[in-house]
């Protein structure tokens, strides 16, 4: 029943979103109707830093309770992370040809953000390289604790590189409409919406495997 | 501190009798030079410009080499189970083999200066003596994280395959700020021009020498 609640409430809120951000919100006077994504964007980012956080939480919780749901819980989160972060870097891109002339820069929180999005990426490949379960759960757990620690220092060296340090702000940074921040607003919370709502399918799919893998076993 | 010096003195003494892993790495660290003299067209401008790139790019991939070997060799004949059945704390021989990789690395690391120095003609001491300490940090922070992920790569599908993947986006730091360092030397200025290169290098070691000997239990058991 919750579940029920929640999808439909995800749905509303997606719908809901899509008018904020479309008709809802101002038209930016100087960017135009390309920077409408960014409420996207915006939505899409936060899901993602919060699925790694869950990650690495879920994975510190692994390795000290040992318990199958701490794992399941840091994997499917993962994997809804790599998928926001994908739709942020894309949505990021459409955003910045137009207006910085080009899909990509080195910045320094571009650049980060591909090597996050990569780091997730090699968990991924080390859990489905990783035999069995356990030891699948403890690499991929020693993993992404390493890898979150790495994050900030790769940022840090990132703007050590480029021997500069911009902080790039979002569009209408300072002065921004209230109707745009409401719009923001609408979006990551629409966003968060749906991140749970798959989260939690998501776990009751790799639920759903385990009852499978201990049935085959029963069965010989 | 004996027992880690046991696992040191263990890896240095294989080494010295096969000689094998020394050999394939430094020979590899010189193809990368030569590999990279060819694809720069020996133009002296480029080859001044990507010259800390290219040392630390062969110091990296040879040393992957060297890495993927470490726990290869435990694993033949099972000789890593007889090293978890002695009674000794796994964080001791994270420890122990972490040294002897470091210094395999670390001679690795000068011999390839070396020869960087001898075919790109840079002064003797004065680049040798401040690329020291760059590469002997360099070592530890790469080391701390390839110890960890050869013990985990090694026991995947994938195996070797799997270590430079795991390795290469972590160590993105250590690689920045070794490049940056090696640059300023190179350049002929004083390693503290960099000093927040510096600085990130150290804290990078720092940390994961801690993390990686913390979380190193977790990925030896029961192998």
């Amino acid at each position: 029943m919750m579940r029920r609640i929640l999808f439909i409430l995800a749905f509303i809120g997606i719908i809901a979103s899509l008018y904020a951000a479309f008709i809802y919100a101002p038209t930016e006077p100087q960017m135009g109707h390309i920077q409408r994504i960014f409420y996207f964007h915006m939505g899409t980012v936060w899901v993602a830093t919060v699925a790694f956080i869950i990650v690495f939480i879920a994975s510190i919780m692994y390795l000290w309770k040992g318990t199958r749901k701490w794992d399941i819980l840091a994997y499917c989160s993962a994997e809804l992370g790599v998928l926001f972060l994908t739709l942020t870097i894309i949505t990021g891109s459409v955003w910045a040809k137009p207006i910085w002339g080009t899909w990509w820069t080195w910045d320094p929180q571009l650049t980060t953000t591909f090597i996050l999005w990569i780091l997730y990426i090699v968990y991924l490949v080390l859990r489905s390289s990783a035999g069995n379960d356990t030891k699948k759960a403890k690499y991929a757990a020693v993993f992404a604790i390493i890898a979150f620690i790495d994050l900030p220092l790769v940022y840090l060296s990132v703007r050590v590189m480029r021997g500069i340090s911009p902080v790039v702000f979002g569009p209408g940074g300072g002065g921004i409409a209230p109707e745009m921040m409401d719009a923001l607003l609408i979006n990551m919370a629409a966003c968060s919406l749906l991140f749970i709502v798959l989260l939690l399918e998501r776990i009751d799919l790799e639920r759903m495997k385990d009852t499978i893998a201990r049935l085959k076993l029963s069965e010989y | 501190m004996n027992k880690i010096w046991a696992i040191v003195k263990k890896d240095i003494i294989t080494e010295l009798r096969t000689k094998e892993l020394f050999t394939s790495m430094l020979l590899f660290a010189l193809l990368i030079i030569v590999v990279f003299n060819f694809a720069f067209g020996f133009s002296v401008e480029i080859l001044n410009l990507a010259s800390p790139a290219m040392l630390w790019i062969a110091f990296t991939f040879a040393g992957i080499l060297g890495l993927s070997r470490s726990f290869a060799l435990e694993k033949e004949g099972n000789a890593i189970i007889g090293m978890l059945l002695t009674p000794t704390d796994r964080s001791l021989i994270y420890a122990g083999k972490m040294i002897s990789n470091t210094i395999f690395v670390f001679i690795v690391g000068i011999l390839t200066v070396l020869m960087f120095i001898l075919f790109f003609n840079y002064e003797f001491l004065s680049t040798l003596i401040p690329l020291i300490p760059i590469v002997f940090l360099g070592s530890i922070g790469f080391v701390a994280v390839g110890t960890l992920f050869s013990a985990m790569a090694i026991n995947t599908r994938l195996r070797e395959v799997l270590l430079p993947i795991l390795m290469f986006p972590i160590i993105i730091p250590v690689i920045v700020s070794a490049v940056k360092l090696s640059g300023q030397v190179l350049d002929g200025n004083s390693v503290f021009a960099a000093s927040s290169s510096l600085k990130l290098l150290v804290s990078f070691d720092i940390i994961f020498v801690t993390a990686c000997a913390v979380t190193f239990e977790y990925v030896i058991d029961e192998s």
